[in-house]
């Protein structure tokens, strides 16, 4: 563009540039875009797609009911009736996996939701009011950090009672201080920025500007790290089933369904690969999807 | 009303031995509808200055008063409406995640305005743009649209006292001199009273009634446009300061 044209309004208004990016969902299918061009990321947004799908169709999925007893049909080995065999009691592995899905992912989800915004919260606030309330908060999160995940949730359910909503919650209490931390670091690197100076001026309050002005700078990497640690949430999820304190019999939960499997494992492998490898693919996928968003949502690369 | 004075302004860090005065007891005064010029080399604490009076840094003493009213005393809703600042990059003082709209939306909502739309057009006309630019983001525009936005943005208020903090430093010398010019014709249709900092002389000299000339803190000496045009600067820094500047143009 030349100088001249900056005088002059009609030179300037090219509509064909600002087509091109004119909203969230614009930008949300650059990110999308951006994720199936990359193989590993491209895998992950397919195993998690399969997760979600066979979560939602799971009754039409599975071939058989995944409580049913069927004692004479105890420990088959996979066969065309029963894909991934039966367990101990004759119910279908592969059932009860995809039954599973839905506890997987509503751990997953509950979690984020809870984790997300709270973790975004109190990183944010600590990080643009500094001082004293930056101090309580970031050593809060400091003595949260400083246990063992699995040790705290496994205390936490052991003060709340075995069980799936407590294992969640357990879950959802250990996973916010990372990401409190990361928004904590975000916002200080955005705390004095022109922009934030500009905001205050205009009269915006301080939660105005926490809200719409820092939140969306911190947002792209709490997401990431969200995904990254859901990998960890699958697993202190099946670790905690596996200790016979998260989802309790007979839930289909992936940890616990090894846990049962463990004692018929050295003659009857099919118990304890097949959930075991629907764990590993799945906390697989959440990892290569981190990756893959990060590279996508990182502003540094573009 | 909206004429500025500043009295004994002085900030103080730290404390014994290490004490450092980033400003050093700086007192001006600013005619209503006058614009303001501060000189000097950087970390003369020019922009210091400018932040206190924004109220953006709140650690200092002195009085700064405002239509004879100390600003302090202001409501902050209040204040927004009487100054506002112009940031020296335009790159950093737009957020880069809010469309123009965004922020132009933004003070409206804040302070409950009507006619939004048609305020934010007409404040993007006032600055030489246009209406459609306001779907865009800051990343599709050049570094002079930006600073364009950036003016209509402090000015949708309609504020009588305009802070500027090197608002061309950051542009190359073309755009440099659009920008001045606006600057120019908005404080002539709209009465405003600018403080304008800069450490480029020819620009103070060209946007500037009177100026201030700072060296570590303190104000060394304020003269008017003539004085400085015919080299008659008192003080050995400014003359120093004046006479590098006319040596820098000549070789440039």
């Amino acid at each position: 563009m030349t100088t001249k044209s900056l005088y002059n309004p009609k030179a300037m208004s090219t509509p064909g540039i600002s087509a091109r990016f004119s909203g969230p969902l614009k930008a949300l299918g650059a990110v999308f875009k951006r994720l199936s061009s990359d193989v590993s990321s491209c895998f992950g947004l397919v195993v998690i797609a399969i997760l979600v799908l066979s979560a939602i169709f799971a009754p039409w999925i599975a071939t058989h009911d995944p409580n049913l007893v069927n004692l004479p049909n105890a420990l088959r080995a996979p066969d065309a009736v029963n894909w991934f065999g039966t367990d101990e009691l004759g119910r279908d592995i592969f059932s009860r996996i995809v039954h599973g899905t839905r506890i997987t992912l509503s751990i997953i989800t509950i979690v984020s939701i809870v984790v997300g915004p709270v973790g975004l919260l109190v990183g944010t606030t600590a990080g643009y009011f500094g001082g004293w309330c930056d101090t309580v908060m970031m050593r809060i999160t400091d003595i949260f950090l400083s246990f063992p995940g699995l040790i705290l949730s496994l205390a936490f359910v052991a003060a709340l009672g075995a069980g799936l909503e407590n294992a969640i919650i357990a879950i959802a209490l250990t996973s916010w201080p990372p990401i409190a931390r990361l928004a904590r670091a975000e916002t200080l690197t955005f705390r004095s920025a022109d922009y934030i100076s500009a905001a205050r001026m205009q009269g915006a309050s301080s939660i105005r500007i926490i809200v719409k002005s820092i939140m969306p700078m911190c947002l792209p990497s709490v997401l990431v790290r969200i995904t990254l640690s859901m990998a960890t949430v699958i697993l202190t999820a099946a670790g905690l089933g596996f200790l016979g304190l998260g989802a309790q019999p007979p839930l289909p939960e992936w940890g616990a369904m090894i846990a049962t499997g463990r004692r018929y494992m050295l003659d009857s492998w099919w118990l304890v690969a097949f959930p075991g490898m629907a764990i590993l693919l799945v906390s697989l996928a959440f990892n290569l999807l981190g990756d893959g968003l990060r590279d996508a949502l990182d502003p540094k690369q573009r | 009303m909206s004429d500025v004075t500043v009295k004994g302004l002085t900030i103080d860090l730290g404390t014994g031995s290490a004490q450092k005065k980033i400003l050093n007891d700086v007192s001006f005064a600013v005619a209503s509808g006058e614009s303001f010029g501060l000189v000097g080399e950087s970390g003369s604490g020019k922009s210091t200055i400018l932040r206190c009076i924004a109220r953006l840094l709140t650690f200092w003493s002195g009085e700064v008063t405002i239509a004879g009213q100390p600003i302090a005393k202001i409501p902050g809703a209040d204040y927004c409406r009487v100054v506002q600042m112009v940031f020296q990059d335009p790159y950093g003082s737009l957020h880069p995640r809010q469309s123009i709209k965004t922020a132009l939306h933004e003070p409206l909502r804040i302070h409950r305005l009507d006619h939004q739309q048609e305020c934010m057009e007409k404040a993007l006309l006032d600055v030489g743009l246009n209406g459609s630019f306001l779907t865009r983001y800051p990343h599709e525009l050049s570094g002079g649209q930006r600073q364009r936005v950036a003016i209509a943005r402090a000015l949708i208020l309609e504020p009588s006292v305009l802070l500027l903090d090197e608002p061309t430093s950051a542009l190359d010398v073309s755009v440099q001199a659009e920008v001045l010019n606006l600057l120019n014709e908005i404080r002539r249709a709209r009465k405003l009273t600018y403080l304008f900092v800069s450490h480029d002389l020819a620009v103070i000299d060209y946007m500037c009634e009177r100026l201030a000339v700072m060296q570590s803190g303190s104000i060394v000496e304020i003269m008017n446009r003539s004085e400085l045009c015919e080299g008659r600067a008192k003080h050995p820094y400014a003359r120093e300061l004046i006479n590098a500047s006319i040596e820098y143009d000549r070789v440039a």
